[in-house]
């Protein structure tokens, strides 16, 4: 287009130095870790422990999420049902659910003292322990149970429903639906959906935080939180740090080989229509299904509210000043991720298509496999020579929340910003609109909506996160999952119930927020 | 005067050549058959499209350094001629001043280009809150307020009723002899072509032919539009 007769702009130069700065962020504090740890120690026996139960629980995790969300997905492609679209928002719910609440409303059900736990007691069984690989497979499947519904649901109603008209013309029976329409799709959309859960799990902290420990339930990054915070091992956590980045980008490789399906959202509320599956047998298998599912995703939920209820009534001020602290956070992590995301989206869109755009996108993306502990180590060792690095632990909680939302953001923006360009771009030039004008008055008017729910996305991500503030925080600076989890750690747990339904309260209706105000008055 | 010299536009695997001259204040009605570059044609002379060779030059200057908004040019493209969130009155402004930043003459200039195209008073509405006539009437109203010499107008009429856009083309001959600017408009019907005033210019076959008087080409067409007509 006529732009590339101009000199290379500020826009780019901008996006330019902010990809720069999530490159030093991802990558150079592994480096700064490198450079404080004195001796490559080779791993040891509970080191490689970590990397076998790393990958183990991913895989275990992975495999499950994708092989339950494979019935699920079909019976939400084929029924109408009074509450599907509800069922369908609540499974893009996990999303924003803080881990340590989940944690605490499967522990309410699946726990020693849970509810299935008091059932088999009462029948005369023992109770159950999930903590350990149970708990934390069950934690994980619980968060990505859904995401993989999500993704294979797309899969199904991406198949033309002439394709099922004409299965139903030609008297197909459900078994040859199967053969010819709906397993070609299933091998297409399942390695993408497998590799993204692999991924997502490889890089677990909270969930090995509470549910696991012990020599036979520690995740690298929480190998990696040992290290630091209880033994201040620097060259361990070092090592480990590099081990986890090597788990990273195997699997991120992956990632990238298999094509990972994108996540869109539009257009769920599609239904497919089809004449084969018109029998009670499968319309029951279907009921039971979907039935499943939204015990197994609200019943956790459902305990978290009851449970907090009594709580909330009686919070200690510890509790409240935690809630406020992480308010306050999440805020500022939202206004960091803007900052990062947009310089980014807009210098990724002005670039067009080529290398220079995939690379600075790639950067973008390069936070999904990056792992908060190893940031946050690296910058710990950063910012010890010249300040106190629990004085900034807040400041540094909301800028490694940034970062690890920014994937989730440019997702959003990208696309959007594309479109507005394709429709109203050679309007702009024309009427010679250009720069921070050009941004003002045509880009940020018409991104409300993906801005709205990218703001609100990464105040929820932060709101709820328990990665990096673990590293840094002093006791007196607790954000509120960090206050909830030594609630938990010391058994207050009626404590602990009303602070986790505050925590579910505040990151829902943050992302709640930001998103709704997207909404409103965007003129289309 | 407006003078396509040598001009060879390339875009995606078609060549376009064009060597002529249309005269200054000229009404001019670019038509031909879909696909045989007439929008490619007013890309080119806006500036959207580098040419593959030639120039374009308009009253003695070469217009090929200048990005599409620094070119003496108003246009209007098929759709998305106004910004949507943005209201009548600013999408008018928008035409004198990029940032929106108008002094009080000025946004009593916009006021008094919308009450010529008869929309006094519908400033302040979004043009969701407008029909399609006076949509079209707000992108004429920042066309009259930017006063540049050269109006291209690429079908911007399309969707509107054939009543509706009678009206328009009414208003748009009405204001380029205001104005005095030169105008080409892309259409694909000889009934607007006639309407619009004096000139046509036929594209076809990778060719853009020079301008002839609308009644004689119509009277008596050469092949190439003969074969459009049919």
């Amino acid at each position: 287009m006529a732009r590339r007769a101009q000199p290379v702009s500020s826009v780019i130069w901008a996006g330019v130095a902010v990809a720069a700065l999530v490159l030093a962020l991802t990558l150079g504090t592994l480096a700064a870790v490198f450079w404080r740890a004195e001796t490559l120690s080779a791993l040891g026996p509970a080191d490689w422990a970590a990397v076998r139960f790393t990958a183990m629980q991913a895989l275990l995790s992975a495999a499950l999420s994708v092989a339950l969300a494979v019935p699920v997905a079909r019976a939400l492609a084929r029924r109408r049902f009074p509450g599907r679209g509800l069922l369908i928002t609540l499974l893009g719910a996990p999303f924003i659910l803080p881990v340590i609440v989940a944690v605490l409303g499967l522990l309410a059900v699946f726990g020693r003292s849970g509810l299935v736990s008091d059932a088999l007691v009462w029948a005369g069984f023992d109770p159950l322990n999930i903590y350990g690989l149970t708990g934390v497979v069950l934690a994980h499947v619980f968060f990505n149970l859904p995401l993989a519904t999500r993704l294979i649901l797309q899969g199904w109603l991406s198949i033309p429903a002439e394709r099922f008209r004409l299965a139903a013309s030609l008297g197909f029976a459900p078994g040859d639906i199967a053969r010819v329409l709906e397993r070609p799709m299933l091998r297409a959309v399942l390695p993408g959906a497998f590799v993204v859960i692999f991924v997502i799990c490889t890089t677990s902290f909270a969930v090995a935080l509470t549910l696991g420990g012990g020599p036979r339930a520690t995740t690298v990054e929480l190998a990696i939180y040992q290290a630091f915070r209880f033994e201040f091992d620097l060259s361990r956590a070092a090592l480990l740090s590099t081990v986890q980045f090597a788990m990273s980008a195997v699997a991120a490789g992956l990632a990238l080989w298999v094509a990972v399906p994108a996540m869109t959202g539009a257009g769920l509320d599609r239904l497919v229509e089809r004449w084969d599956a018109r029998g009670a047998a499968l319309r029951a298998q279907d009921a039971l299904w979907l039935l499943a599912v939204a015990l197994f995703l609200l019943t956790p939920l459902g305990m978290v509210v009851l449970g907090g209820l009594r709580g909330l009534a009686d919070l200690p001020v510890s509790v409240l000043q935690a809630a406020l602290r992480s308010v306050l956070v999440s805020l500022g992590s939202a206004l960091l991720m803007l900052c990062l995301a947009l310089p980014m989206a807009l210098a990724v869109v002005r670039l067009g298509h080529g290398l220079a755009s995939n690379l600075l996108e790639g950067v973008g993306a390069l936070a999904i496999a990056a792992s908060s502990l190893v940031i946050g180590t690296g910058l710990f060792i950063l910012i010890f020579p010249i300040a106190d690095p629990q004085a900034l632990a807040l400041p540094v909680t909301a800028l490694v929340n940034a970062v690890m939302s920014l994937p989730f953001a440019l997702r959003a923006l990208i696309p959007a910003l594309r479109d507005i360009e394709g429709a109203y771009g050679r309007l702009a030039d024309s009427l010679d609109m250009r720069g921070w004008v050009r941004v003002r008055l045509l880009l940020l008017p018409r991104l409300r909506r993906p801005l709205g729910f990218a703001l609100g996305l990464a105040a929820a991500l932060s709101m709820g996160d328990l990665g990096v503030i673990a590293l840094f925080a002093d006791p007196q600076e607790a954000t509120l999952p960090l206050q909830l989890y030594r609630l938990m750690s010391a058994y207050r747990m009626e404590q602990a119930a009303g602070a986790a339904l505050l925590l579910l309260g505040l990151s829902l209706g943050l992302f709640w927020l930001f998103d709704r105000g997207g909404r409103l008055r965007a003129d289309t | 005067m407006l003078i396509l010299e040598k001009l060879v536009i390339g875009h995606e695997g078609f060549e376009l050549r064009a060597d002529l001259s249309i005269a200054p204040g000229a009404r001019v009605a670019v038509i031909g058959p879909s696909g045989a570059g007439k929008s490619t044609l007013l890309d080119a002379i806006a500036g959207f499209l580098p040419p593959k060779s030639g120039r374009v030059i308009f009253q003695g200057r070469d217009l090929g350094p200048l990005a599409p908004g620094e070119r003496p040019v108003s246009m209007l493209f098929q759709d998305n001629n106004l910004f949507p969130h943005l209201s009548a009155a600013q999408n008018v402004a928008l035409g004198l001043r990029p940032n929106l930043r108008l002094s009080k003459a000025e946004w009593q200039a916009v006021e008094a280009c919308l009450d010529h195209v008869g929309l006094a008073g519908f400033g302040a509405r979004k043009p969701g809150a407008l029909s399609g006539g006076q949509r079209s009437r707000v992108a004429l109203a920042r066309v009259l307020l930017r006063d540049r010499p050269l109006m291209l107008l690429d079908e911007p009429f399309s969707a509107l009723g054939p009543a509706l856009k009678a009206e328009m083309l009414a208003l748009v001959r009405e204001l380029a002899v205001e104005t005095g600017a030169t105008l080409l408009m892309v259409t694909h019907d000889p009934g607007d072509a006639v309407m619009i005033g004096d000139q046509t210019v036929l594209v076809a076959e990778g060719q853009v032919h020079a301008p002839v008087e609308t009644g004689e080409l119509f009277s008596d067409p050469p092949e190439a539009l003969r074969a459009y007509l049919g």
